[in-house]
């Protein structure tokens, strides 16, 4: 696997968007999220940001473009998904009594989040997929 | 300000996954998979903490909550195929559940 150059505008993009991705997690809820209730809040922004990231491969100006690859990919997507705040939560229900909760959470997310990968994988081709992870897309 | 807090940790923690897996992912994503590890772990030390308000947005929300990915890693780990993958899949949740629930009980 070649790597692409390190570029300011790369860089910049993946700055901005990840503020944004933070920004709307936030805004979703996020972290309110931890405690002995179900975190549903991350299970659907991480769902949905996994579905949106296997999307991006199929629309031809991020392919066309890599700065745009890396602001939507590892910025806004990476920074709205979050695999910290969900293990977090896990931790806090099985501290609540609750590991059985807590197993379901880690399950549900994991099957619900490659499950979204597989349907999205079907608006493009395999080309498509390998160009959008050249220019580091999936970071 | 909060809102502030958020985006400044969101970008600084983006920014470290991105030059991480730049420089460390190859066929397998061990970039991707130390920063998931890493901060998993540092928000289970700032949970065991107890941070709030401005704390808990920059370190907590901002900075662990983008540092860390579950969209890249659950693409990554669905394009290394079953075998791989399923490694991949164990490392990164195992080490982030481990790191997480060490660094909590290291503070409290």
């Amino acid at each position: 696997m070649t790597r692409p150059p390190l570029t300011r505008l790369g860089v910049a993009a993946v700055a901005v968007g990840g503020a944004v991705g933070a920004l709307l997690r936030w805004l979703a809820g996020g972290l309110g999220d931890a405690g002995p209730s179900f975190p549903w809040t991350t299970l659907t922004v991480n769902v949905v940001g996994c579905f949106a990231l296997a999307l991006l491969p199929a629309v031809a100006v991020v392919r066309r473009t890599p700065w745009l690859a890396q602001g939507l990919g590892p910025g806004l997507l990476g920074g709205f998904t979050t695999l910290s705040i969900h293990t977090d939560e896990a931790r806090a229900l099985v501290a609540s009594g609750q590991a059985a909760v807590a197993a379901g959470y880690l399950a549900l997310t994991l099957g619900a989040c490659l499950a979204a990968v597989m349907v999205a994988d079907h608006w493009s081709t395999r080309s498509e997929r390998a160009v959008f992870d050249a220019e580091e897309g999936n970071e | 300000m909060i809102l502030l807090l958020v985006a400044l940790g969101g970008a600084a923690g983006s920014v470290m996954r991105y030059l991480t897996g730049h420089f460390w992912d190859g066929d397998f994503p061990r970039g991707t998979l130390l920063v998931n590890v890493v901060g998993a772990t540092l928000l289970g030390v700032f949970s065991g903490l107890a941070l709030e308000g401005n704390a808990a947005a920059l370190l907590g929300t901002g900075f662990c909550g983008a540092l860390t990915t579950y969209s890249s890693f659950a693409v990554k780990a669905h394009a290394l195929g079953r075998g791989r993958g399923t490694v991949y899949v164990v490392a990164t949740l195992g080490g982030a559940l481990l790191g997480c629930f060490a660094g909590f009980a290291l503070v409290t």
